[in-house]
């Protein structure tokens, strides 16, 4: 080992002695640059340095990626829940209103179907007139419920007819009561359902519509739970509600599943967000008018920085020469 | 152009009182028409869709 390195030293001082030759010969071409670059550069320890040094690089990368590169799911692609289809809705554009007859027959549809189990807590008979229903119709649908009074002169509630002011009855009186009748599972309040899951109208849509005929082979299915790969986790308690044919509308549209659950998926969006039709035209109105008044800030801008952007600074230095060339000049 | 803008300083901007009531009632102008506009291309853009459209089959519906 010493004597290698005896050797090598040996070596390098013949190089940088004969590199020190060449500079001396070719000093006058003004290359001695070359030459001392040269003189560092013995090849196999620059080998040797350029590969470990790239090799340090690579693996400091590759421990870093390895570190904190990769995601990390806190749960199964099951237990995520298959992501819902993607689908055009036309409500959703950014010009488009709900279409208030399919709203009217969502409507029929929470009525007639989810309303058994489903409340609609924050919606009152009256936010549906003059959006999917009329008054008297309204009325008519409220007076079929029972709500409780004030308290009369001996402190006693009793109960009369709904108003249009009141409030869509829930199913159940309480939460503990829901979950008794329905094997203790709790139907969620659907008010702002569609605000309240991720993908909306889209996962509401493909829950309601993607019960297979049977589970998968190899999944498994809990006791009084029903499979739905939309439903993180898969397990559900609700079944499939939705079938052909199983309500009636009133404007004769065929009753089909996917019919019923488009109907009532734009119902629950409109429940969810019932001022969307006002909010987009007040979208467009705020868009037009702040992009004409942009427009206009710019014309100013540039018109006012014209004068700053054009003009031209120019330097007339003193004019130097002789006093007496000047003085000749002057007279 | 001159000839505009010699007739538009002497009409409106002449006058701090002209030119005030002139400023306020464009706005009060063009606040209507901005507005009917828009309802106009709104009323079209959907067309069918909106309550006031559909309302008629309901309400004959009643009084039969």
């Amino acid at each position: 080992m010493l004597a290698r390195s005896v050797l090598r030293s040996a070596r390098m001082a013949g190089n940088a002695r004969s590199s020190l030759a060449r500079t001396a010969t070719r000093s006058t071409t003004s290359s001695s640059i070359d030459a001392a670059s040269e003189a560092a550069a013995s090849p196999f320890r620059l080998t040797v340095a350029g590969t470990a040094t790239t090799a340090l690089a690579l693996g400091s990368m590759a421990w870093y990626y390895h570190l904190y590169g990769p995601t990390l799911y806190a749960m199964t692609p099951q237990e995520e829940g298959l992501h819902p289809t993607k689908y055009p809705w036309e409500h959703e554009k950014f010009t488009k209103t709900f279409d208030h007859q399919t709203l009217r027959r969502g409507f029929q549809v929470y009525r007639e179907v989810c309303s058994s189990c489903h409340s609609l807590n924050r919606i009152p008979w009256r936010s549906l007139v003059g959006s999917s229903h009329t008054v008297d119709e309204m009325k008519a649908m409220a007076e079929e419920n029972e709500y409780d009074t004030e308290p009369n002169d001996e402190g006693e509630i009793e109960k009369r007819p709904g108003k249009l002011s009141d409030y869509i009855p829930a199913p159940y009186k309480n939460d503990e009561a829901a979950r008794a009748a329905n094997n203790g599972a709790l139907p969620p309040d659907l008010s702002l359902m569609v605000k309240a899951r991720h993908g909306g109208c889209n996962y509401i849509f493909s829950l309601l519509t993607g019960y297979p005929e049977e589970p998968p082979p190899g999944a498994t299915v809990a006791p009084g739970l029903n499979f739905n790969p939309y439903f993180p986790g898969t397990g559900i308690a609700m079944a499939r509600v939705l079938y052909d044919g199983l309500v009636e509308y009133e404007d004769s549209t065929p009753a089909t599943t996917s019919q019923m659950a488009k109907d009532v998926v734009e119902f629950l969006n409109w429940s969810a967000e019932p001022e969307m039709d006002q909010r987009k035209k007040m979208g467009i109105a705020t868009v037009v008018i702040t992009s004409a008044l942009l427009a206009l800030s710019i014309w100013v801008k540039r018109y006012k920085w014209v004068p700053i952007k054009t003009r031209k600074i120019v330097y007339n230095p003193p004019i130097r020469g002789n006093p007496g060339d000047r003085s000749s000049a002057g007279h | 152009m001159a000839g505009i803008a010699g007739g538009l300083y002497n009409s409106i901007f002449r006058r701090n009182v002209v030119f005030l009531s002139a400023v306020f009632s464009g706005a009060f102008a063009f606040e209507i028409g901005f507005d009917q506009a828009l309802s106009k291309y709104w009323d079209w853009n959907n067309k069918g869709r909106q309550w006031k459209d559909i309302r008629h089959k309901y309400v004959e519906n009643e009084e039969e």
